[in-house]
């Protein structure tokens, strides 16, 4: 793979020490290409999260290897020095609830990643400006978080993700406090950042609604993960 | 990069504002503990100025006249009068006592003043209204704090006076404002006994073998004549003349007249060191009291808020926010909650003050020691806080 995407090879994450060590990642091994929207599925206690932290730099893998965009970032241990500009920069978060700041308007809390990695206010929020109307949200830019509804907060949240322009977004649960149509609004949404910003996208999610638009699955079970082809579908199925 | 805390305290104003009001109430109260404090010093002074005197001649080995009760001959200014370096003397009483006024009683300082003119020891050296004292006898100067106006009656033990002059801020160490009637009826009224005690005294003297003594029928009368009268002052005020040493002069008078003599320094030191020591020793205790519910306060405010964002500053962590931004928003907050108490408490000791029973000298430096130390308590009591949101683990906010 070249230029952007994220590369997981034989990554693994062991908790604790001895007899009560846990395996919780025993084999993991992934490709999301630049512009791929991929989902990631398994039951619970499968690890999904485990790998969703370790994939997010939250926390550290035990071995293996993961690549970010042209950059080698863990390889039995982490190759970046600041993993929390590892996290503002190169890592979009999308979570279940959208966790909008609540004291921030719907540009600041945009805004707030390219400030924090020291943009200036003006720009930031000009950049955030112009991912709330690729987003369709443009018209409640100044609004408050508690304003919004559901589906809104939620693309505000994606375009939180999506403006430092990641090479990949990590998307927990992002439609499950959704109905059908939204989630599937949101889906399309991702696919179509994904392509917009060459960014990779993994989607963890349990969502039936959902799967079925995947054109790649990654099935993780006892903390390895397998791959399959997904059905494509349409969005507006 | 926008203030996260500006941001926070203006989407929570309520109950930025509610805390800080409340706060502030508890700041007010510290403020005027300071200036209670201070206005005990201040009276302390202000009585010792109003006295006019640079020496206080009191008895031997005492710390009178206000510390401690002096007695002294009234006889005694004549040869303090002519001792070198001495100005001018006069012989000065005080007596705390509940002064009647109508249907009321008021408690004040009755100050006994020698006959003579403004400018003598022990006069109230201005007046606001009305005249100085210019008779013998029944007139009298109150400080407008007693509720006098001229020409009330006020009643002294049996005699009742007329108020002929007003003054301002002439109070005792206690802060109880003073009330000047002449010396001679001060002497009485500091020693004057009811005339049931006066017949009582004089029939023991009679049934005494040692006064009532057949071969000498003076002795008796003379005994009860010498128990009517009062020949005692509290002290003898001093002024001395220019190009003279107080301690100089003081340690002339002490030599010669076996008395103790005090200059202004050991007077403030009697007054503020010793007299009001255990009230300012009290006053200190409720600052520190006070500081330390203040900072409590402060700090469960701070620390609540804090618990209740922890999701958010997961988040704000997981974007790639700097410990040191967030440790600044929650450092912010808590100051900013300071800045709020300090303006209400700043607000309800300036309008507080003047309502209050006695008298509260704020001063412009305390209130800006009042607020660095305002500003250290919230900073110090935000330290929980930050321990707090430093522990969070980005993790929270990603889903399991």
């Amino acid at each position: 793979m070249s230029g952007k995407g994220i590369r997981i090879e034989g990554l693994r994450k062991r908790y604790g020490t001895g007899d009560t060590a846990v395996d919780a990642l025993k084999e993991v091994n992934m490709v999301v290409a630049p512009g791929e929207v991929v989902g990631l599925i398994g039951p619970s206690g499968s690890g999904k999260s485990t790998l969703l932290k370790c994939l997010g730099a939250v926390i550290e893998p035990s071995a293996g290897k993961m690549i970010l965009g042209d950059e080698t970032i863990y390889d039995e241990q982490w190759k970046v020095k600041d993993i929390r500009a590892l996290r503002r920069d190169k890592i979009g978060f999308v979570f279940q609830a959208p966790y909008l700041i609540p004291f921030l308007d719907v540009t600041d809390n945009v805004a707030l990643p390219p400030m924090l990695a020291g943009v200036a206010n003006k720009q930031a929020r000009s950049s955030a400006l112009a991912l709330l109307e690729a987003l369709d949200v443009q018209h409640r830019a100044k609004a408050m978080p508690s304003q919004l509804s559901g589906g809104e907060q939620q693309r505000v949240a994606i375009a939180r993700g999506l403006v430092n322009r990641p090479p990949v977004i990590l998307a927990d649960e992002p439609t499950a406090p959704l109905d059908s149509e939204r989630a599937l609004a949101v889906i399309k949404i991702l696919n179509d950042m994904a392509k917009k910003f060459e960014t990779a996208i993994i989607v963890v999610t349990h969502d039936e609604k959902i799967i079925p638009t995947f054109k790649r699955i990654y099935h993780i079970r006892d903390g390895v993960t397998y791959e399959e082809k997904g059905e494509g579908r349409p969005f507006d199925a | 990069m926008i203030s996260l805390a500006g941001r926070d305290i203006m989407h929570s104003w309520g109950k930025f504002v509610f805390t800080g009001f409340g706060l502030g109430l508890l700041i007010g109260v510290t403020l005027i503990m300071a200036g209670v404090y201070r206005g005990m010093v201040d009276d302390a002074k202000v009585l010792l100025d109003n006295s006019s005197a640079d020496l206080w001649v009191v008895q031997k080995n005492t710390l009178g006249p206000y510390a401690e009760s002096s007695s002294i001959y009234d006889d005694e200014w004549r040869g303090i009068q002519s001792m070198p370096g001495v100005a001018q003397t006069a012989n000065v009483t005080y007596l705390t006592m509940q002064v009647r006024h109508g249907d009321r009683d008021v408690r004040s300082m009755i100050s006994g003043i020698a006959a003579g003119q403004p400018g003598l020891p022990g006069w109230p050296p201005y007046l606001i209204e009305g005249r100085q004292i210019t008779r013998g006898h029944y007139e009298a100067v109150a400080d407008q704090a007693t509720g006098f106006k001229i020409g009330d009656s006020l009643q002294i033990r049996r005699n009742k006076y007329t108020v002929v002059g007003l003054t301002r801020r002439m109070v005792s160490s206690n802060g109880d404002p003073m009330v000047f009637i002449p010396l001679k009826d001060a002497q009485e009224a500091q020693f004057l006994k009811d005339n049931d005690a006066i017949l009582e005294q004089r029939r023991r003297n009679q049934q005494s073998p040692e006064f009532s003594q057949p071969g000498n029928p003076g002795l008796l009368e003379a005994l009860n004549r010498s128990q009517n009268n009062n020949p005692y002052v509290n002290s003898v005020l001093v002024q001395i003349k220019k190009g003279y040493s107080a301690k100089e002069v003081a340690k002339s008078i002490e030599k010669w007249k076996r008395l103790t003599v005090y200059t202004r320094e050991d007077m403030e030191e009697i007054l503020i060191g010793k007299l009001i020591a255990t009230s300012s020793k009290q006053i200190g205790m409720f600052l520190v009291i006070l500081a330390v519910v203040s900072a409590a306060i402060v700090a469960f405010i701070i620390y609540t808020l804090t618990l209740g964002k922890i999701r958010e500053i997961a988040v704000l962590k997981l974007i790639g926010t700097r410990n040191r931004t967030i440790a600044g928003m929650i450092l912010q907050q808590a100051i900013a909650l300071g800045v709020i108490g300090f303006v209400v408490g700043k607000i309800s000791a300036t309008f507080g003050a003047p309502t209050f029973p006695k008298y509260v000298l704020l001063e412009p430096m305390d209130s800006v020691a009042g607020f660095f130390a305002v500003v250290i308590i919230c900073v110090l009591s935000s330290v929980i806080a930050i321990r707090a949101a430093l522990k969070v683990d980005p993790a929270e906010a990603v889903g399991g």
